[in-house]
């Protein structure tokens, strides 16, 4: 089997090669369209900025490549997001792959809780449903780095609740994708991460 | 609902594990990838690795042993010492760092916050603020380990600190640090209702009861310690528990 990693402008690419290597996978980071579109698994992980990101994807014809993928494919924290219509960070149309949109998390008036943005740490994911999880991860603690988030739609597989409940993965056809980082999540991050790659 | 995260702090020497008592005497601990996977295996939510090596070569070891830390260690980890340019953020950070750790460099020069939040986002930069307590809520900032006060005080760099993009504050409390009393409630408080980053609390973590008061009393996001926990006064699966019974959130 051969698994993927998309190489783009974002931040954290390795920690996502390490985890599979933990996994006992072999990976390849790459920005070739032809090892992409050939690879059995592919993942678009990311941390940064939306609308950098996407002009990114635009200028290089990654965004249109992603798009028509047909193997497996699961987008993480950025990489979801990018994968949603449209985004409020730098109010930018998006890869529309989910038709699911992207706002900013708003902290409430009133705050007893101190909450705080972003949503950094490790908070659970509820009404798990979809191909990457099974009924032992329901509840599980996983982490989380995000200031925006997904709001909940027909596609959403795991919801999780800061400041209000919102999509917290999201699945459509082929597509996958993870607000979390499961592969900082230890082992619950690691059961979805082997669900995705049994696929 | 959002954890409480419980932080080990790994103090770093020439690539051995070592925790100063009041950052002056130096005993080893050990192996600190062996000592990380140990705590994240314990329920850690997140780990600290300090460099206090000063040398050329011990940058080039912690770098070496950020690589091994990252292939072997399945939960999110913070580094720092010693970064003072946007080059070392990044060597580290493609050594697999998830987020860096900045204190004396940022405190003189300010804008090192904002580039680095900038090039890698502010979820990647942590600023560390050591301050001594002066009378009141005024804490003076210091810098090279709590020998040298400077001009800036704690609430206010910590205002700046978040406006110029830092994604968390660590704070430690030289007062309380190494003495096992307790963390410094009071001034956590103050920070974390005026920021609207999370607030790593450090410094005086003695008992099970401190942390527990320094997630109501002191509002803390995160509590970090380091020698209770590397000489097994407490075992974070207990912490854990207690705190849980206690009805504050944290992740079993």
């Amino acid at each position: 089997m051969k698994t993927v990693i998309i190489k783009y402008n974002a931040g954290n690419i390795r920690s996502v090669n390490n985890a599979l290597l933990r996994l006992g996978y072999e990976a390849e980071i790459t920005a070739e369209p032809e090892k992409i579109q050939k690879a059995d698994k592919v993942i678009f992980p990311g941390v940064g900025e939306a609308k950098k990101t996407m002009q990114y994807l635009n200028e290089t014809g990654l965004g249109d490549l992603i798009k028509e993928l047909r193997q497996p494919v699961l987008g993480i924290c950025l990489g979801m997001q990018l994968m949603c219509s449209h985004s409020e960070e730098g109010d930018v149309p998006c890869l529309n792959i989910f038709e699911e949109k992207v706002k900013k998390f708003i902290l409430p008036e009133s705050n007893p809780q101190n909450l705080k943005v972003p949503h950094m740490g490790w908070n659970r994911i509820f009404d798990l449903k979809g191909d990457i999880f099974d009924p032992s991860i329901e509840g599980e603690y996983v982490y989380f780095v995000h200031s925006y988030y997904v709001a909940k739609g027909e596609h959403t597989t795991a919801t999780t609740d800061y400041i209000h409940p919102y999509s917290s993965a999201l699945q459509k056809d082929n597509f996958f994708a993870t607000q979390f980082h499961p592969e900082k999540s230890g082992k619950p991050g690691e059961r979805i991460l082997m669900n995705f790659l049994k696929l | 609902m959002l954890a409480k995260r419980i932080i080990p702090c790994l103090d770093i020497k020439n690539g051995q594990t070592v925790k100063g008592i009041k950052f002056v005497e130096i005993k080893e601990v050990g192996d600190p990838v062996e000592l990380g996977a140990f705590y994240a295996e314990q329920g850690a939510d997140e780990l600290v690795f300090l460099d206090i090596t000063a040398s050329h070569e011990g940058r080039k070891t912690f770098v070496d042993l950020v690589k091994r830390i990252a292939r072997h260690i399945n939960i999110p980890f913070t580094v720092g010492g010693g970064i003072s340019e946007l080059k070392d953020a990044d060597a580290l950070l493609n050594a697999g760092a998830d987020k860096i750790s900045i204190n004396s460099s940022a405190v003189r020069n300010p804008q090192l916050i904002s580039d680095m939040a900038e090039h890698f986002g502010s979820q990647f930069v942590v600023t560390a603020i050591d301050a001594k307590q002066l009378q009141g809520d005024d804490w003076v900032v210091t810098v090279n380990g709590g020998r040298i006060p400077t001009e800036k005080r704690l609430f206010s760099w910590a205002k700046e600190a978040e406006e110029r993009g830092a994604g968390e504050i660590l704070f430690t409390s030289m007062d309380h640090d190494g003495v096992k009393q307790g963390f410094a409630n009071e001034a956590l408080s103050k920070l974390s209702d005026m920021l609207s980053i999370p607030v790593i609390a450090s410094g005086g973590a003695g008992s099970v009861e401190h942390f527990k008061e320094v997630f109501t009393e002191g509002k803390a996001d995160a509590g970090l310690a380091a020698s209770i926990f590397h000489y097994k006064e407490i075992a974070i699966p207990d912490l854990k528990k207690y705190l849980k019974k206690e009805k504050i959130e944290v992740r079993l």
